[in-house]
């Protein structure tokens, strides 16, 4: 299965990635290897077998209704890169209107 | 400018009252400090996992079951994959091909005219944080408290044309998600959100057009609003020969337009796939059909009941079950006092009044069935007058008095007494000579001039059908 330049890009985009204009090449390689590796399992008769998206065969786990302690909000912004009156800062997201 | 035919179609996002969230134990509590209710499963740290809640699951059945659907045995959850910094995952846990609801309908009336909206599915999701942005400010603050409270996003059939039709559509399910317990139904809140597509075609035979999506809005009237404005500019866009372009708008309620959603915030690949840390989800039929034993009277046939049962007008039954408190204190009070049009009088005039300029729901009433129904039994026994019952009112609900005890402290028992009223009656016709002869001469139009006369000289405490009845025996012996 082949992976294109194109597609690479998408990708890219889609994962917020940066990538080289040398190294698409590389990648759509690479990508295109691994499903081709994959595609070996359409070999695989698998009539009769029913789809499925899991192996686990246990259902039906739900816990109650309880609310129980949650983190203190220095715990929830511990790891934050930036962070200010308990609130986690980010990049601007929008721009402000003229 | 052409005129063409609205095709609509609705999404509701109703938060489910849960206590907990959909997948970890944080509480949903609204309005409390920024991030205080989060944990390693809500904040995507990696190796937490999900588990679900059971009462988010029964909700959603309720729900569906109440909106005619089928409800799915097999249930899985998906991701739904996409990058903004109120959803620390980088996906959202939603249900994708199997959602819980199926194949549904709601009858709501629009136009005087009955309507089937079909549901075409109910699934379960959760919800994301809340970005905070601040003018100028370089950075934007994120709160994650609501992320993962469960929503149930509820979307319809392209069977609505007109915005009258998404009102109606949208009053009645909220009323049916409030009967049913499962929200708050508060737009402004944004526990009850609204996204209408909207797609305009020149004949009901053409196929639909291009759709634009509606966000941001966040109360029954902008909905309105924006789906006319959006109406009014695609027919403009189309009349000058242009064509739609898909996209999503946000309503803007200061300049009362929609304006196009950057394309920056969408993300149409949002390569959804099941999601592996969660397992499959099977509900058994028993366990519907236990829920759907518990499922209350709906608001529709609670509707048909009242006017069936208490004779009341449509229009009467209408304003009674537009919330279930109010349904309810007008059933406690035809319980106490089984004059139900008295009842629904008073329920919808009086009580209302009162608690609209409060804000607040019937059953947080100031004053109780029992009161409401003390005060009527005062003016059906004469003890008082319909005009002092309604004067005496807001008083009497604000300040939660025994009806009885406060008539008798104000002094405004009303006068039934014969010899009492006789003495006024006596002293107008002395008064007024010229009346009693116009009314012996025949002209009997005059009475009500007399009865008024009594009514003034009591200082209205009179009983008016008793001066009638004695002011017409006395003008018949004096002749």
């Amino acid at each position: 299965m082949n992976i294109d330049k194109e597609e690479v890009e998408h990708i890219a985009m889609l994962a917020r990635l940066t990538i080289p204009e040398g190294e698409k090449e590389q990648f759509s390689e690479h990508l295109s290897q691994i499903l081709t590796f994959v595609d070996q399992l359409r070999e695989v008769d698998t009539e009769g077998v029913p789809q499925t998206s899991t192996i686990v065969t246990e259902t039906n786990v739900l816990r109650e209704d309880i609310p129980r302690d949650s983190f203190t909000v220095e715990q929830a912004t511990a790891n934050a890169p930036q962070s200010l009156d308990g609130f986690f800062l980010v990049p601007k997201i929008i721009a402000d209107r003229d | 400018m052409m005129s063409y035919h609205v095709v609509i179609g609705v999404e509701v996002h109703a938060q489910l009252r849960t206590q907990s969230k959909l997948f970890c134990s944080c509480a949903t509590t609204f309005g409390h400090s920024p991030n205080s209710q989060t944990c390693p499963v809500c904040l995507g740290m990696p190796g937490s996992l999900p588990v679900l809640n059971q009462l988010a699951i029964e909700m959603a059945i309720r729900v569906g079951l109440a909106l005619n659907c089928t409800i799915r045995a097999d249930n899985h959850f998906a991701r739904k994959n996409y990058f903004y910094p109120d959803l620390p995952k980088g996906y959202q846990i939603s249900q994708y091909e199997a959602p819980i609801c199926e194949n549904g309908w709601l009858e709501v009336s629009s136009h005087e005219t009955a309507k089937r909206i079909r549901i075409c599915r109910a699934h379960l999701e959760e919800d994301a944080g809340k970005n905070v942005h601040q003018p100028r400010a370089t950075e934007s603050r994120v709160d994650l408290n609501r992320t993962g409270t469960p929503l149930l996003e509820i979307v319809t059939e392209p069977d609505l044309r007109s915005a009258e039709d998404v009102d109606a559509y949208l009053r009645s399910l909220r009323e049916i998600l409030m009967y049913l317990d499962v929200c708050d139904g508060n737009m402004e809140q944004g526990n009850l959100r609204c996204e209408p597509n909207i797609s305009l075609r020149a004949t009901e035979n053409d196929p639909f057009g291009t759709k634009v999506e509606l966000k941001n809005i966040n109360s029954f009237r902008f909905v309105r609003d924006a789906i006319e404005y959006e109406v009014r500019r695609q027919s403009k866009v189309l009349s000058e020969g242009g064509t739609i372009q898909q996209e999503t708008r946000l309503w803007d309620e200061v300049q009362g337009q929609t304006v196009v959603m950057r394309s920056k915030e969408e993300a149409h690949d949002y390569r959804y796939f099941p999601d592996p840390d969660l397992l499959a989800l099977n509900l058994s039929s028993e366990m519907i059909d236990s829920i759907r034993v518990t499922l209350p009277e709906l608001p529709s046939s609670r509707k048909q009941r009242l006017i069936q049962t208490f004779q009341l007008p449509e229009d009467d039954a209408e304003i009674l079950i537009s919330s279930k408190a109010l349904a309810d204190y007008f059933e406690a009070c035809v319980q106490l006092f089984p004059h139900p049009k008295t009842v629904s009088h008073w329920v919808m005039g009086e009580l209302l009044r009162e608690l609209n300029t409060r804000n607040i729901s019937a059953q947080d009433s100031f004053m109780t069935p029992a009161q409401l129904i003390k005060l009527l039994q005062l003016v059906d026994q004469g003890s008082i007058s319909l005009k002092v019952a309604r004067e005496i009112f807001p008083e009497l609900y604000a300040g939660g008095q025994n009806p009885e005890s406060f008539v008798q402290e104000q002094g405004l028992s009303q006068v039934s007494d014969e010899g009492a009223l006789m003495r006024f009656i006596q002293e107008v016709l002395l008064n007024h000579p010229a009346q009693v002869s116009q009314y012996q001469g025949g002209k009997e139009t005059v009475l009500g001039f007399l009865v008024g006369q009594v009514m003034k000289a009591s200082q209205g405490k009179a009983n008016p059908g008793k001066v009638n009845e004695l002011l017409k025996k006395a003008l018949s012996q004096s002749s």
